[in-house]
């Protein structure tokens, strides 16, 4: 390919400063919009980095077909995807292996904060769209479904929580971006549920030892937190719009 | 116990948030862990007494006995309908329960009540979760609706369009002049004299679900029917 990119010599410079100037401890830019689909009973849109995910929830929802209904509980169903635009080069829209895999991961990183037991029979479908992809795709993922899961009105403990951490030219940093993962040494994907500090997915891609792994779980976690804060802001932020619009105009009322 | 409320009333609470500590009661869409009470969906906290619970802002519709719903017809069976109420469930309506002739009904006799696609107003009369709903349309009021405009909102806004014991839509019926039929699961029938009053009625009950977690709503509720009713034409909200 005539653009290529060329591969950077060093991933953090002299003043400690990574490939795109953030220190190691330091989140990627993150927006998230709720409520941005008309059509699904919950969604929301997440940009953390040049990543651009959308997620949707359906349910909960009669199980078709039939035989997937759970007699106790809501059976929950995850599609990961990434589009065919999302990366450098055009990427099969056929679901992959990854794709597969990382469904099943979704799911059941968020499984453990939803009441299913309060739906049997049914089905909530979860779709996660990759619109553009930037590393950590399947952390920003998991941090869009559950604000999606909550704009659908499904009970649950907490909303979950992904953030990744992992180790590049031997530092352990927080929110690894694409280059980083990619030519890093380790990658450490994190989703807790942070009210009871329960971790729902580890994975880990390359090597860590003991020391730089404990750094790397901490530092997750302490990026998912920080992630918390926005995610609740997130949700609450369009209600209380509409709130402060409406009653600012009533207030002179009021007073009289 | 040291009873302490963690959030003061009627706040904006998302899931996880915690609402209370001590001896408090988890009510509607809260849990409780370790003495703790959170909140397990987004809404507006209230507590009444040492129960705490969440009036939620968005979510589908879970059917309750004796809900008043508006379904759509969605199959005919041997001896009833199964009805769309827009839950999880489908909803049952035995022929046992409308109004007919009370021999069993054949196949075809059974369209002549209600066809595939009608719009029936009707009531649960039980539901728990292992069994499918199931409806009646044999009170008086029940049966097909035939005539008026039909609107699909939010199911968790239905009890603020209600109002407490009936406040906010009764307001809406006597100064719309509209016969307004609402559905716990989100479906409200408008019927009135005039297109005018008609549409008057439906820009209230899109008010009210656009801003249903708001204070003061029925009195700016009045105002906006007041104003159109003066330049005779319904003021369009504009999209936050």
């Amino acid at each position: 390919m005539l653009n290529k990119k060329t591969k950077p010599e060093r991933l953090i410079d002299d003043r400690g400063l990574r490939i795109d100037g953030r220190r190691p401890d330091e989140l990627r830019p993150i927006r998230m919009e709720v409520g941005v689909l008309d059509k699904a009973d919950g969604s929301a849109y997440i940009e953390q980095g040049k990543n651009k995910i959308l997620a949707a929830v359906y349910g909960p929802r009669e199980a078709h077909p039939r035989h997937v209904a759970l007699p106790d509980r809501a059976n929950i169903r995850c599609r990961y995807h990434m589009a065919p635009f999302s990366t450098e080069e055009r990427r099969s829209p056929a679901p992959s292996r990854r794709d597969m895999e990382l469904s099943k991961v979704i799911r059941e990183a968020v499984e453990p904060a939803i009441f299913s037991k309060y739906f049997p029979r049914t089905t909530i479908d979860i779709f996660i769209e990759i619109l553009q992809a930037d590393g950590g795709t399947r952390s920003a993922g998991i941090t869009g479904v559950s604000l999606a899961l909550a704009d659908a009105g499904v009970p649950m403990r907490d909303l979950v929580v992904a953030c990744a951490a992992g180790k590049v030219d031997g530092q352990v940093v927080v929110d690894l971006c694409d280059e980083e993962d990619k030519l890093g040494e380790a990658d450490l994907p994190v989703a807790m549920i942070p009210s009871s500090n329960a971790i729902t997915l580890v994975q880990m891609d390359g090597d860590l030892s003991p020391d730089e792994f404990e750094k790397a779980l901490s530092m997750a976690v302490d990026g998912c937190k920080k992630i918390h804060e926005m995610q609740n802001e997130a949700l609450k932020r369009k209600y209380l719009l509409i709130k402060e619009a409406v009653e600012e105009k009533m207030e002179p009322k009021e007073g009289e | 116990m040291i009873l302490s409320e963690v959030v003061e009333k009627k706040r904006l609470v998302v899931p996880g948030e915690q609402l209370a500590e001590g001896d408090y009661l988890p009510g509607e869409n809260t849990y409780k862990i370790d003495g703790k009470v959170y909140a397990s969906r987004v809404g507006l906290v209230d507590f009444s007494g040492n129960r705490v619970y969440v009036v939620p802002v968005k979510g589908g519709y879970m059917p309750l006995v004796d809900d008043p719903v508006i379904g759509r017809i969605a199959d005919i069976g041997m001896s009833g309908w199964t009805v769309d109420i827009g839950a999880p469930y489908p909803a049952m309506l035995p022929s046992s329960e409308t109004f007919g002739p009370r021999q069993p009904f054949a196949r075809t006799d059974l369209s002549k009540v209600f066809d595939v696609g009608d719009l029936v107003l009707a009531r649960v009369i039980s539901f728990d979760r292992t069994r499918d709903p199931l409806l009646t349309a044999k009170d008086p009021g029940l049966g097909r609706a035939s005539s008026g405009r039909l609107m699909r909102i939010s199911p968790a806004k239905i009890p603020r369009l209600i109002g407490r014991k009936g406040s906010m839509i009764s307001m809406l019926k006597g100064e719309t002049n509209c016969q307004i039929a609402v559905g716990q699961n989100g479906i409200v029938l408008i019927s009135g004299h005039s297109p005018f009053e008609e549409n008057l009625a439906m820009a209230a009950v899109s008010m009210i679900e656009r801003e249903a977690h708001t204070h003061g709503l029925t009195d700016r509720i009045r105002e906006m029917i007041d104003k159109s009713r003066k330049s005779g034409n319904v003021e369009q909200k504009d999209q936050t």
